[in-house]
């Protein structure tokens, strides 16, 4: 697969801010590409930069091969879906899906298979004359979408889609975006500051911070083996604790308050070492309670000290270790899951392969 | 409680009378057979109304005035659009100030406004004439316009710019099939809202209308003669009807602009 778009070292400053400072990504033809960051990461000036919105003060921006310097959205092969759809009010459903149409050379027979074509692709079949003010915000949503994906873009850019949907609509549709990005095999690039949302979707995340890719990944590359504390904490959750590394070499040997002693391989390590100290990230998931009574001298004691019922899973609030440290436990709530009680004197192990250090 | 709701009542209601009941006044009169503007009423008649139709004089004023209403509500509706377009959408370097310059003939005593005008186009060896007053009048209007469609733009989303742009429109395209619809009823209101104001304004149109009377100072002229002042009552009448028409129309329109954009942004 080539490279669709390529962003090349693009600083973006308003005033003295510096929205995008410095980023260099390539997306691939067909992909399904997450920009993921929390308010004011530059995720949404990276894809109006994209968008062409945006003038990059230096850096380039390449779709195709083909520089996009100097050259105006409306010249670009992109279209986008605006956070607020930026449906036109004045125009009904037929007439905003057809808008990006009148240059281009159509019958009017043609036109209007277009039209229907790609209101059935997003599930709008027969709304045609539908004015747009009697629209709900999933169909408002949809009809964004069919008026950009009738233009046949190269790259559709997504300004957070999804975010004014309630729950379920959200739900629903990132499966249905999935599956319209899979049919239409246009590459996608998405804006979100939702981490479930980017990694149930995408095909690829870059996650930004301050202006900055601080890691681009696949999904379960990211939540498994993140770069760095903070994409750690921004993707799920993770439980930090420090300890200290005992030798060199492929395997490291590393004490913590918590684990005691234990070995963990160089590539579940990211960063540079700088001294003996290390931080260690665990997932809820990836700690395992047992009842006080398990005889096994690998388990280590912990005392609950809180409990969140989520309904499927359960969130526990674990005491343990010389200086009385807490680790969050998520468990599912599956057949034959034992339950605990706050103040009750649990055994607990970790998944020793899920652990991640990062040199601090 | 109840005694202060019933004062604030009393009080709405005076209020209510001593500023219209003299208007009503005006057809009342109009309509009264009597020359003498004076109760009781003698009876109902049409004949004041009728002799409108013999005015030579009148009638000039009303062409004159026409002219001037027409010619300064669309001058003044394109200044005030751009202008309003200008710093809705742009930040330029003196913005504020050149907005409260332009907005000033608001609050300015319009007698000064006419006398300053009058000493500037008399230094410049301009000669007094309709063109004068239409000059005056989009100076007047100029702010009004602004002030409406100001609102209409700020109700104007920038993504639907953004969007036709996205969807391959360039700036001229944009502005005609998003700007220019979204922002019509506005244009419309402050086209209808200029033309009223114009049609009544009497000072700055008494300085500067040298011989091309408009009609309120035709009217102001017809007063010297009490003969003629139920005649006058009636073309004050129509007057008075023609624009309780034109400033509900502009309301009406300019409701719709904030209606139309706002129903957008609900969602």
């Amino acid at each position: 697969m080539s490279n669709q778009v390529e962003v090349q070292n693009v600083i973006k400053s308003f005033g003295s801010v510096k929205a995008v400072d410095g980023v260099s990504l390539e997306i691939s033809e067909g992909q399904f590409f997450s920009l993921l960051g929390p308010s004011g990461c530059g995720k949404t000036t990276l894809l109006r930069l994209i968008a062409g919105f945006e003038v990059p003060n230096s850096g380039n921006i390449l779709i195709d091969n083909k520089s996009m310097d100097g050259i105006a959205p409306n010249f670009r092969p992109t279209n986008m879906v605006f956070q607020n759809y930026a449906i036109f009010p004045h125009l009904n459903v037929e007439e905003n899906v057809s808008y990006g149409l009148r240059k281009k050379n159509l019958s009017k027979n043609e036109k209007s298979k277009m039209i229907n074509d790609s209101l059935d692709l997003v599930g709008l079949s027969g709304l045609n004359l539908r004015s747009s003010n009697a629209l709900s915000g999933g169909q408002k949503q949809r009809v964004a979408l069919a008026r950009a994906l009738i233009l046949k873009p190269k790259v559709l850019l997504l300004d957070e889609p999804l975010s004014a949907l309630d729950k379920k609509l959200r739900e629903q549709m990132q499966s249905e975006l999935r599956h319209l990005q899979r049919a239409v095999g246009i590459t996608f690039v998405l804006v979100t500051h939702d981490q479930e949302e980017a990694l149930t979707m995408s095909d690829k995340v870059a996650v930004m911070f301050d202006g900055k890719v601080e890691q681009i990944a696949s999904p379960r590359e990211l939540y498994e083996k993140p770069s760095t504390q903070r994409v750690a904490s921004f993707i799920g959750a993770m439980n930090f604790t420090n300890g200290k590394i005992l030798n060199s070499g492929k395997v490291l040997k590393i004490k913590s308050n918590i684990l005691g002693e234990f070995e963990l391989p160089m590539n579940q390590i990211s960063g540079k070492p700088t001294d003996e100290n290390i931080e260690i990230g665990i997932r809820p998931e990836r700690i395992k309670i047992n009842p006080v009574k398990t005889n096994s001298k690998d388990l280590i004691d912990g005392k609950i000290i809180d409990i969140s019922y989520f309904g499927e899973t359960t969130y526990y609030k674990l005491k343990c270790g010389e200086r009385s440290e807490t680790l969050n436990v998520s468990t599912q709530n599956s057949f034959g899951q034992m339950d605990y009680k706050i103040g009750e004197l649990v055994k607990f192990e970790v998944d020793n392969k899920s652990i991640v250090g990062f040199y601090s | 409680m109840s005694n202060s709701g019933k004062y604030l009542k009393i009080f709405a209601f005076s209020y209510l009378v001593f500023l219209y009941a003299p208007s009503l006044l005006l057809p009342i009169f109009s309509f009264n057979k009597s020359q003498v503007i004076a109760f009781p009423l003698t009876g109902f008649s049409f004949q004041w109304f009728e002799t409108l139709l013999y005015q030579d004089s009148l009638h000039q004023a009303l062409k004159n005035s026409l002219i001037v209403a027409i010619s300064s509500c669309i001058l003044a509706t394109i200044l005030g659009t751009l202008a309003s377009r200008a710093t809705t959408r742009y930040d330029f370097k003196g913005k504020q100030v050149s907005l409260t310059f332009i907005l000033a003939p608001l609050i300015l005593p319009e007698i000064i406004v006419g006398v300053s005008l009058l000493i500037v186009l008399i230094q410049l060896g301009i000669t007094l004439n309709v063109w004068s007053v239409i000059l005056g009048h989009t100076l007047l209007l100029t702010p009004f316009s602004i002030i409406i469609m100001n609102s209409a733009f700020n109700n104007l989303d920038i993504s639907l710019e953004e969007a036709s742009m996205d969807l391959g429109e360039n700036q001229f395209g944009t502005f005609y099939r998003v700007i220019l619809p979204l922002v019509l009823p506005g244009i419309i209101a402050s086209l209808l809202i200029g033309f009223t104001l114009s049609l009544d304004e009497f000072i700055i149109a008494f300085f500067l209308t040298g011989t091309d009377t408009t009609l309120p100072v035709y009217i102001w002229s017809q007063f010297r003669f009490p003969k003629k002042l139920p005649t006058t009552m009636a073309l004050g009448t129509i007057l008075l009807i023609v624009s309780l028409i034109l400033l509900s129309l502009s309301e009406y329109f300019r409701r719709r602009t904030s209606r139309s954009n706002n129903s957008i942004l609900e969602e």
